[in-house]
This record gives C-alpha cells, sequence and structure tokens, in this order.
C-alpha cells in the first residue's frame, strides 16, 4: 500500500491505496465520488475526464499514486452543491445529454477545451472533444451547448 | 375516438427534468450502488469460439486470499430451472439453441461464460479469475454465415444436423397476407429488372454504460433485488424467474439510471442468473460490473445481414414488384428476441412505395460468434437500405433522377387513413411527397448537383454526391394478438398508472423503462396538460417492478406510442372519477360540467372546482357518492390497435476523395414525420443520435473475426464509434401527420434516424462515384472499400 | 480494466531510477503511462516493479542548445505543442504532438514515454527518425546518444536498455519546408498511415527530401527510394518520386486497412506532404 494525499474538489484526502488502483477507482470507490464513469478499458472514451491541477485527463489511465500531490477536481465539484457550472447549464439549455453517462466527462472535457481556447469555432469544438465519445446525441447538440457556454 | 384539444406545455421545447442529476455527477446507475458485505463477481470467459471443455479447475483460485467462491458450469447446473429464454420461436420448426448462463459441456463463441469466481472486491475477483484452468479441447469453428451453410461445416448445436435453424417466409409465415407473389412480374419481359446484394457488418451497440449487475439476497423473506442495467425491468423479471426458480412474486428488478440501450439491454443476460444464483449461494449482495471489452464479446451484437434485393418496375418508373432473399446471422444462441429481427421489417422492403407483387425469405443460421439480438432499428434499418439503394440503382438503371422516381412510386396521402401496403400490413397515415418536398426545400438539390457537376467537370479528386432515403417503418410495438400471430411470447401492451396525490401533486408510474429519452420530461408535459396541473407538480416514477408492477418496457419506440397512449388514457379515468365527485360535491350533473385547465366548471355559472381539490375530497372521503372507492387514481394497460408509422426523408451530401477513399459527410437533412410532438427537443435530440448511428455503421463500424473466431475489433480502439471530429451538425424539418391510430396523434421516433441514415448515407458514396462507374460499394465505406469500388469500376 | 499487482518505486534522480531498475528483472519506467497502462489494464504488460520517474526534477521542457534543441523526455505532448522554440525553430514537431491522441492524452502522455515505446503506429517516433534526431539515454555506466536511425529496432523494441533511461531528445533546428500528414478514420485514432517530410526547396521545387513513415512496418521507416528519387523534382516529378514511396516498406495488415492500400495511401500522402511542404 502507499499513503497519498490528493486534494479532491478542496478537499484533502489522505488514503493508502494499492499502487494499481486507478486515479477512476481511487475518486470511486474510495472517496465515493461516483460521479465519473468508467465507459471503455482503452483510454477511448473520455467518460473518466476529471481536472488533475486544472487539466483534463482520462483518469483511468492514471494510477491514484500518480496523483499524489495533486489537486483533482471532478464533475461533482465543478460547480457549488446544488448549483451548475455554465457549461452544465448550456448542457441542459441545449438538450446536450440524453442517457447522461457520458456526460460528466464530456463537461470536464469541454469546459477544459474553453479554458484552453476560450472562443473556439464549431471545428476547434468538434476537434476539442475527438477523445470523449457520446452515443445519444449525435454530438450536435453537444456542440451547440459548447459553443453557446463560450459566448457564441 | 377523442382527441385533446392542443395544450400549452405539449409541444414546447421543455428543457429535462432528468439533467441536473445527471449533469452534476449524481446520477446513479448500476455500478454507483454498493450494499453492506458486497461481494464482486467476475465471469471467467472462453478464449475459443468453438471447444469441448474437458474439465474446469477452480481450487487454485478458491485457495486464494480474498476468494470466496469459484464455481464452473457443472457447478451451478443445479441452480437453473430453466436455460436462458428466447421469446420468439419464429416458426414451427425452429431448432432453438439451448443456452445455459455458464457453460457446461461446450464453448460456442469466444466469451461464452465457463466459470464464476466471487471475491471481496473487484481487483481479487479478477485475479481469481486468471487461476481458473479450465481444459479445453478445441474444435473448428465458423464465423461466416455462408460458410456455416456448407456442407460439412463445423456444428454450432450438434444435436441439429444443422447451423440453419428456420427459414421464415412472407408467402408460409405471414399472418397478412401480401398482395400478391412477385413471381409473374419478375418473369415478365416488358419489365426492367434491377438487382442489389449487400452485406450489412456485424454492429456492436455500444451503449456508453457498460452492463452491469447487482443483487440483494434477503434469505429471512427469500426475496431477491435485481439492480441491473437493463431497457426491460419488467421482462426480465419474468425471464429471470423462469431461468432461475425464484417466485415472481419474491423478485424486484431495478433498474437506475441506465448509461443508453439500443437494443443491447432489451436482453435475459447470463450474468444477472449468475447474480442471482450467486448471491442466494453466498447470502451477500454481489455485484458485476463488465469490462469493454468483456462487453464487446458478452453483449449482444446487431444486424450482420447478407441481403440479395430485386426490383421489377416498367421502363418509365413504376415499380411492380420486390422480390428478397435474407442470410441472418444469429450468433452462437438465440437471445431473447433474436430469431424476429429480420422479420421486424420483413414488410419493410417495400418502402413507402405502391407496388403488387411481394415475396420475403430470410434465413437465420447459427455461428460461432456471440449472439446478435436487436441494435436500434432492429430489421428495419436493413430493409431501408436494401429498397433504398435499390431504388437508386433502378433510377440509374432507368436514367431518372433517383427524387423522380421516389415520388412516381410514393404512396399517396389520399389513400389514408389505413392504407394495406403490398406487403400485407396496413399503414396508418403519412404524406410521403410532402416530407420529401420539405428535405429537398432544406437542401436545395439544385445548388447541390451544380457543385457536383462542377467539381466532376474541373477534375477535383474530392467529388461529391448526394443520396436520398425515403423512409418508412412500423414500430411502438405492439398489438398482442398480432404478436400472437407472429409467434412472439408476450404481448405488447404498456401499462401507467396516474394517482392525484391528497396534496395536489400526481404522481405518475409508468411502465416503459427510459435509458436517456427523457419519459421522466415528456410524461410530465402530456400529463400536467392532460388534468390541467402544473409540470412541476407530476412525479414520473420507473424503473422499479416493486413501484411500478405493470409495464412491457422500452423499445422498438414504443415508449410514447403505447405507454404514452396508456397514460392518456389513465388520465382520462383520473378525469372521469373526478367529475363525479365534483358533480357530487357541486350537487350537479355529470354532463353540466366542463372541464377546462384543471377547473370543472358547471355550465353556465360560476360554480367551479379544481381537480386538486377533488383529489383531496376524494381522498378524505368525507363527501364523496355512496358506494365511491376513496382516492383519485386511474391504471389504463394499453393494447394498441395497430404499429405505428413513423416516415421521413433524408437526404445526405458526402465528399469522396478519389484518391484515398475519404468521405467525409458535407451536409445531412433528416424531415420525419412522427405525428404530433410532445417535446421538440426530445425528438431532435433522437433523430441526431439515431442518424449519428445510422452514419457510425455505414461508414465506420463492423465487428470482424478471424477464422477462429477471434474478434478482431475486440475494443474501442479497433472498432470505431465515430467522436463528434467525425460527424456533421444535422439540419432538421419536420412534418406532421397525426396518427389517426392513438387519441394523441403520436408515432414513435427513437429509431426513425438510424434507420434511415445508412441508406442516404450509402447513396450519396455512390453517387459521388457514378461518374466513375461505380454502382455499389460494401459496406462500411471504408477507405480502402471506396479505392477498391472506384479501381474496380475503372478496370 | 484493473492491472496486475507490482511494485511501485518513485525515482528521486534519473541515477536513482537507473538504480531502481537494475533492481528488478521485469521494471518499467512509468511517466504518463499513455503507453504502457494502456496495456496494464488489459493485463498484456505485467511488470513487477514500475519506476515513477514522473517525480524527478529538470527532466521536461525544452532547452535551446545551440543548433539543436534539447527537449526533456518527461516533456507532455501538449507542451511539446505550444513550445516557442520548437514551434519557431522546429515546428514539425510542435504540429505532430498536437495530432497525437486527444486532448486528454497530450496532458498526460509524454514525448519519451511515445518514443521509448517503439510503436511503428505512433507518430513521432516517425518525425524524429526524418529530422535525424539524437536520443540521450542514460544508463549505469552513464549517458550514450544513439541516432534515431539506430534507435527503432523492432515492434516495440527500441536500443534502450531495460537499465536505461531516456532523459532527452535532440532535434535540429530546421529551415526546411515540412509536412506531417496523418491518415486516420477517426481524429482520435493512431496513424493508418503517417508521413513526414522535410524539404529543402530548390527553384521552387525540391532540392532534397528527408520522408518517412508511420505504420508502414516494424518500425518507423525512412521512404529511401522516394528520397532518393525527389531529390531536384518539381511538378509532375514530385508525383513519380512519390510513386516510389512503398519501396522497400512492410506495412501491416490489420482490420483498418490491407498492406497494399497502406503502400497506395503512402504514395498519395507522400505527395500530397512534399506538395504541402512546398506550399507553406
Amino acid at each position: 500500500m502507499s499513503r497519498i494525499a490528493v486534494t479532491v474538489n478542496g478537499v484533502r484526502q489522505e488514503r493508502d491505496v494499492e499502487p494499481r488502483t486507478l486515479l477512476v477507482h481511487f475518486l470511486r470507490e474510495d472517496l465515493g465520488l461516483v460521479g465519473t464513469n468508467v465507459g471503455c478499458d482503452t483510454s477511448s472514451c473520455g467518460a473518466c475526464t476529471v481536472f488533475v491541477n486544472g487539466e483534463s485527463v482520462k483518469s483511468c489511465t492514471m494510477l491514484a499514486v500518480q496523483a499524489d500531490g495533486t489537486e483533482v477536481t471532478t464533475i461533482e465539484g465543478l460547480a457549488p452543491a446544488g448549483q451548475m457550472h455554465p457549461m452544465q447549464e448550456a448542457f441542459q439549455q441545449y438538450h446536450a445529454l440524453q442517457c447522461g453517462f457520458c456526460t460528466p466527462g464530456m463537461v470536464m472535457a469541454a469546459v477544459g477545451l474553453l479554458n484552453e481556447i476560450p472562443s473556439p469555432t464549431e471545428e476547434e469544438v468538434r476537434e476539442g472533444l475527438e477523445g470523449n465519445l457520446c452515443r445519444c446525441t449525435g454530438y450536435h447538440n453537444i456542440v451547440k451547448a459548447v459553443l453557446a457556454a463560450a459566448g457564441k | 375516438m377523442a382527441t385533446t384539444t392542443p395544450k400549452p406545455l405539449i409541444g414546447e421545447p421543455i428543457p429535462r427534468k432528468e439533467d441536473p442529476e445527471l449533469l452534476t455527477g449524481r446520477g446513479r446507475y448500476t455500478e454507483d450502488i454498493s450494499l453492506p458485505g458486497m461481494l464482486w463477481a467476475h465471469v471467467v470467459r472462453s478464449p475459443y469460439a468453438h471447444a469441448t471443455i474437458r474439465g474446469v479447475d477452480t481450487s487454485k483460485a478458491a485457495a486464494m486470499a480474498g476468494c470466496l467462491a469459484a464455481w464452473s458450469g457443472a457447478d451451478l447446473a443445479g441452480d437453473w430451472a430453466g436455460p436462458l429464454v428466447c421469446a420468439w420461436p419464429i416458426t414451427d420448426d425452429i431448432k432453438m439453441s439451448t443456452h445455459w448462463p455458464v457453460a457446461q459441456d461446450k464453448v460456442r463463441h469466444v466469451g461464452d461464460a465457463v466459470a464464476v469466481v466471487i471475491a471481496e472486491s473487484r481487483a481479487l475477483a479478477k485475479d481469481a479469475a486468471e487461476l481458473v484452468e479450465v481444459d479445453y479441447d478445441p474444435l473448428p469453428a465458423v464465423t461466416d454465415v455462408k460458410a456455416a451453410l456448407a456442407d460439412g461445416a463445423p456444428l454450432v448445436h450438434d444435436d441439429w444436423g444443422t447451423n440453419l435453424s428456420c427459414v421464415w417466409s412472407c408467402e408460409n409465415n405471414s399472418p397478412a397476407p401480401r398482395n400478391s407473389p412477385s413471381a409473374p412480374f419478375f418473369d415478365d419481359p416488358d419489365l426492367v429488372k434491377v438487382k442489389g446484394e449487400y452485406f450489412l457488418a456485424r454492429l456492436i451497440p455500444n451503449a456508453m454504460e457498460p452492463r452491469a449487475g447487482l443483487v440483494d439476497y434477503n434469505p429471512a423473506q427469500g426475496e431477491f433485488t435485481l439492480y441491473s442495467t437493463t431497457q426491460i425491468p419488467h421482462v426480465l423479471r419474468t425471464t429471470m424467474v423462469l431461468t432461475c426458480g425464484i417466485p415472481e412474486a419474491k423478485l424486484r428488478v431495478v433498474a437506475p439510471d441506465v448509461g443508453g440501450g439500443f437494443g443491447s439491454k432489451l436482453d435475459s443476460y447470463a450474468e444477472e442468473a449468475i447474480l442471482l444464483a450467486a448471491a442466494k449461494r453466498m447470502a451477500r449482495p454481489v455485484k458485476w460490473v463488465s469490462e469493454r471489452t468483456d462487453d464487446y464479446v458478452s453483449t449482444i451484437q446487431g444486424r450482420e445481414m447478407y441481403q440479395e434485393i430485386e426490383l421489377a418496375a416498367t421502363r418509365d418508373g413504376v415499380v411492380k414488384a420486390v422480390r428478397v432473399r435474407l442470410l441472418a446471422n444469429m450468433g452462437a444462441y438465440y437471445q431473447l428476441v433474436s430469431p424476429g429481427i429480420p422479420m421486424l421489417g420483413a414488410w419493410l422492403y417495400c418502402g413507402p412505395y405502391d407496388m403488387e407483387g411481394y415475396d420475403l425469405e430470410y434465413w437465420n443460421v447459427f455461428t460461432h460468434t456471440t449472439p446478435t439480438d436487436a441494435y436500434r432499428g432492429a430489421g428495419r434499418p436493413e430493409a431501408t437500405y436494401a429498397i433504398e439503394r435499390a431504388m437508386d440503382t433502378l433510377a440509374f438503371e432507368l436514367e431518372m433522377d433517383p427524387v423522380e422516381l421516389r415520388r412516381k412510386n410514393f404512396i399517396t396521402k389520399d389513400k389514408f387513413p389505413n392504407h394495406t401496403i403490398v406487403s400485407g400490413l396496413t399503414v396508418d397515415s403519412g404524406d410521403y411527397h410532402q416530407t420529401l418536398d420539405e428535405c429537398l426545400r432544406i437542401l436545395d438539390y439544385d445548388a447541390v448537383r451544380a457543385d457536383q457537376q462542377k467539381r466532376r467537370e474541373s477534375g477535383s479528386t474530392k467529388v461529391t454526391g448526394v443520396g436520398f432515403s425515403t423512409w418508412l417503418e412500423m414500430c411502438g410495438l405492439a398489438p398482442s394478438r398480432v404478436l400472437a400471430a407472429l409467434k412472439y411470447v408476450a404481448g405488447g401492451w404498456d401499462a401507467a398508472t396516474i394517482e392525484m396525490m391528497p396534496t395536489g401533486t400526481v404522481r405518475c408510474l409508468i411502465g416503459v423503462s427510459p435509458h436517456g429519452q427523457g419519459h421522466v420530461t415528456t410524461f410530465s408535459q402530456m400529463v400536467a396538460d392532460h388534468l390541467g396541473v402544473g409540470y412541476d407538480d407530476v412525479e414520473v416514477l420507473h424503473g422499479d417492478t416493486q413501484v411500478v408492477p405493470l409495464g412491457m418496457d422500452t423499445y422498438g419506440s414504443r415508449s410514447l406510442a403505447v405507454g404514452g397512449v396508456a397514460a392518456w388514457h389513465a388520465c382520462e379515468k383520473v378525469i372521469a372519477k373526478a367529475r363525479t365527485v365534483v358533480a357530487h360535491q357541486l350537487e350537479c350533473a355529470e354532463e353540466d360540467l366542463d372541464f377546462a385547465g384543471g377547473t370543472f366548471t358547471v355550465k353556465g355559472t360560476d360554480k367551479t372546482m379544481g381537480i386538486k381539490e377533488a383529489a383531496f375530497a376524494a381522498w378524505s372521503a368525507h363527501n364523496i357518492p355512496d358506494g365511491m372507492e376513496p382516492g383519485l387514481a386511474g391504471t389504463h394497460l394499453y393494447d394498441p390497435p395497430n404499429f405505428s408509422w413513423p416516415n421521413g426523408a433524408h437526404a445526405c451530401v458526402v465528399e469522396v476523395d478519389t484518391e484515398t477513399g475519404e468521405v467525409e459527410i458535407l451536409r445531412y437533412v433528416a424531415a420525419d414525420d412522427c405525428g404530433v410532438v410532445i417535446n421538440p427537443l426530445v425528438v431532435d435530440g433522437q433523430i441526431h443520435g439515431g442518424v449519428a448511428q445510422g452514419i457510425a455503421e455505414t461508414l465506420y463500424e463492423e465487428a470482424i473475426w478471424d477464422e477462429s473466431g477471434n474478434l478482431l475489433t475486440g475494443n474501442m480502439v479497433s472498432y470505431l464509434v465515430p467522436s463528434a471530429a467525425e460527424l456533421p451538425q444535422f439540419e432538421l424539418g419536420r412534418c406532421v401527420t397525426p396518427s389517426p391510430t392513438n387519441p394523441m396523434g403520436v408515432k414513435g421516433i427513437g429509431e426513425g434516424g438510424t434507420i434511415a441514415a445508412p441508406a442516404a448515407v450509402g447513396n450519396a458514396v455512390v453517387d459521388a462515384l457514378s461518374h466513375l462507374g461505380v454502382r455499389n460499394v460494401g459496406r462500411p465505406f471504408t477507405p480502402e472499400r471506396v479505392m477498391t469500388a472506384i479501381w474496380e469500376a475503372q478496370r | 480494466m484493473i492491472p496486475a499487482p507490482f511494485d511501485y518505486a518513485v525515482a528521486e534522480s534519473v541515477e536513482h531510477a537507473v538504480q531502481l531498475l537494475g533492481s528488478s528483472d521485469d521494471a518499467k519506467i512509468i511517466a504518463g503511462g499513455h503507453s504502457l497502462l494502456l496495456l496494464m489494464r488489459l493485463r498484456m504488460a505485467t511488470p513487477s516493479l514500475l519506476v515513477d520517474v514522473g517525480r524527478i526534477p529538470g527532466m521536461s521542457g525544452v532547452r535551446d542548445a545551440g543548433d539543436r534543441l534539447a527537449i526533456g523526455a518527461r516533456t507532455r505532448h501538449h507542451d511539446v505543442h505550444h513550445d516557442p522554440l520548437l514551434r519557431e525553430h522546429c515546428p514539425i514537431v510542435a504540429e505532430t504532438a498536437g495530432m497525437i491522441g486527444d486532448p486528454q492524452v497530450r496532458h498526460r502522455g509524454t514525448i519519451g514515454g511515445s518514443v521509448a515505446h517503439g510503436d511503428p503506429a505512433s507518430d513521432m517516433p516517425t518525425v524524429l527518425l526524418a529530422l535525424d534526431a539524437d536520443l540521450v539515454l542514460q544508463g549505469p555506466g552513464g549517458s550514450r546518444t544513439v541516432p534515431a536511425r539506430d534507435f527503432f529496432t523492432g515492434f516495440l523494441e527500441t536500443a534502450l536498455a531495460p537499465d536505461e533511461v531516456l532523459t532527452e531528445i535532440h532535434v535540429p533546428k530546421t529551415g526546411d519546408a515540412w509536412s506531417y500528414l496523418k491518415f486516420q478514420r477517426r481524429s482520435q485514432d493512431w496513424a493508418m498511415v503517417g508521413v513526414a517530410a522535410l524539404v529543402q526547396r530548390s527553384n521552387g521545387g525540391v532540392g532534397s527530401a528527408r520522408i518517412a513513415f508511420t505504420n508502414m512496418g516494424l518500425t518507423p521507416v525512412r521512404a529511401s527510394a522516394a528520397e532518393a528519387a525527389m531529390a531536384g523534382a518539381s511538378g509532375d516529378g514530385i508525383r513519380a518520386a512519390a510513386e516510389k514511396a512503398a519501396e522497400g516498406t512492410s506495412p501491416p495488415s490489420d482490420t483498418n486497412a490491407s498492406a497494399d492500400f497502406r503502400r497506395h495511401l503512402a504514395q498519395v500522402l507522400t505527395r500530397r506532404a512534399v506538395e504541402q511542404a512546398l506550399a507553406r
């Protein structure tokens, strides 16, 4: 077991973990933050996207021990409890989710995209979300929501 | 039949009630649920497509620290009351597969379950699974349908002596007689004939949530709760009772938030039975979560069909007859409704066209591959692809514009309501010229053709093409008596209970089971309008057989067209009873009461009483008519008198790189008619997602096996689910011909996009390359297949 | 989804990492983990010890080394993509880094990890091969420099010894016209075929060209025949030279494409890459 300390959604969390524990399983099973989902085992789908030190990463492709000392933000911590981040509001307004399973990762990836490209074109949004798969929406409304959240 | 007057909420693009929880990570999917004392199961799967199991040694696994049990198929054989259920024996002489949850003597596809381990954690279960030793005697396998039908092919089920399970034909098996046989038309020398041969690849559904299950067993009461990533909690309760021998009243099935289905969760799965058996054996909760690579071999797949379609038409473009032969790959076992999937398209190979002759025959064939079953559209994308590709082939042969050919053959709106089409079923409504008009209006067809011509003349290596798909489908499954005639064992009704609570809110229990479709929002709109209460007054409950005992669940675009209509009738019952209560309280005759906007008014007076007041009065029962049961609730089980018949016209514009074979979709236009629309946001979302899946299967997706039966596209790296970067924005139009079949005028729209899109995309690619002599391209249209088609045409 | 158990050690310096690697028969370095963890999750790799080089100071970033740029092996694809020195002096590296995987992958994956993994379907090894880059390896006996041409020895095999650490990648400052074309079916995919071209202009045409391929053999490969034919070519001569692109390659057949189709693509993409470079 390895002792790690990770600040998750602003709260410092210290735990003993097996080195093989993936960050996503640490978040889901050790911390009970089950909003972050796992949709594949090949780093393809992006459902598990969280922020590590402010940047989007696939939490299935990172060991919890590698996150020692970092600041992690999950979908639960994107906005204060009971409120929604403007990206979350745009997703609801534009019906950018159906089953909701890819949604936490998609929202995190979208917020990360706007952090890097504040006013993207439609093509930049599509390319910027290349690492997140959705099977319900055909992406149409996701793209609209992200452009709307960017103030377009 | 009565119709509802338009109300403020119906037709409004209201953002969904479901969203805040799902958007903030507060949704609860099956994997998110944990129970005290919970154990983890891992299923050991066969690496061979076909092998005899000589022995299974679970001793090392069982001895591992943290592993509590390890069982072979033989160990669990006594736990089953019966094999996994297939509910659709489509012919009297069908050869059925016997499918045990864990294989006992032979494995028949890569991924067939051979053993189960139970451990304290997910990781330990996986570690222990690696210690299970299975002694296999590998046997030759067959994965292709045509190879499986050849003499001497390896047999999937030895007892039958053949891999051909059954043959179904319109002539011999359809309860609705076709207009006339096709043969005379094909024998007529004056008619033009065209033939299309298509192979539709095997598809992996890829709901974003992999399958999972959790069983909580209460030994004191003998009660089981199965939490499952299922589309069909009610059907699953019945099928699991048959497999596991649990008293039906003691099994509760819960479908919590479910992360997409597309048919892949419309099934009765081995793992669900395994969890029920394991929880009982361990007397502790047991959970199983599929890994994606595991899911790829153990979850049902879709399509995979050889098609031959022939059209006979006059030289001026009047189609007289269609003749179809299909070979369908069932995989290694029949799952819940596998045998009938091709049948769901069997009456639709005529498209929305008037014809005189019709013949269709399909063969169901077993192979050593993962079973196939319903995948979004189920039978109807296949039919639409065949007829719409064949129509374009005919147009080319006759040197007609494909739009003109379609117009010449459309069933016209004056035939409705209730026109019996050539294949024998009765379509209730539609205006196919109107949807095509709308599609062409958005498309600006002349400009698209002009650009195509300009590019061709310039000698550009980037050519464009436009393809159409004018589609008609049957959904809203289904009239129970028709299902009986089709040999489906269950009914096609659905149920809803509307209860006015004492405080004036409304509890709406629905038997359909959403997994992304927005039922909570849509049903709230309908019920609030109908009862004249607030949108937020309505709470919609679903997906738990203990809360909603009656239902037939969600598949085949039936939730609104069947479940929604059930809710409409339940609302009518509530209003009728409220009327009696109000008449009693206001001391007037029931027929003297007008009801509008949630308020009863005595005609010609200002005396009123709200339905919420009536609900309280009915609940308190202080002053209700003699003999009346207290409470204000209505339950309705609705059995639809016909299928639902949505339709539309799609157009796709592609750019093809004639040096690399790359296809890019430049535009996609969809003008659909799904009758009255409750929530346009939700309907548009269904069309977007459906079209995306249709594009995906046409350009990207293909499950490929090697000769030994190994899945070469075994994960999301090699099986190409498209991302946002591969798809366009969609341009939608809408036409409304209300369905006369139900009082709301609604039609199903969950599958239309997937049904329409493959043909539109396929026709566009072939159109783009037609000047090079290309007449067909194999599916999916990979760069290599496109280039190969160009090279062969130029050879 | 869950790797087999392993021991885990954080290296505090390159020397420490080398020492840790030597302490176990089956130790592996982890940095971003975007090659190794994929295999470990599927249990296709089961190392006994993971040596985490993620916390070693000084292993990331790009520095000016005279006529070359030195890229720290742990520099993430994202940072390679945005690095101003690379953008000015070796833009093909910066641009190619932006084509790897997806944004999340680029936030974790490193240039060193990508190179050390030795996957012929990876983009960056091809570009480094075309650039005649040098790779700096540190082992128990000290440091050595291996040219990219000698580094990629086989499928997932490199000149890196089990107890060596890739520390730096040296690329030339170059004014050559350049292009990296990545042919893929989906934006997030590995290349079906990739072509890196560095072209010295001459009279509006090609003076000389260095061309390398992704996924056209067991290692990234130089297109020697096309390079020779491309020298002095212009106009239709470029097309003719590109037809030699597949000579000497042995591309794989897989579910995306046959070997023959890859050879065809290599020709088309080579021509387009050279033309794009010249037009840039």
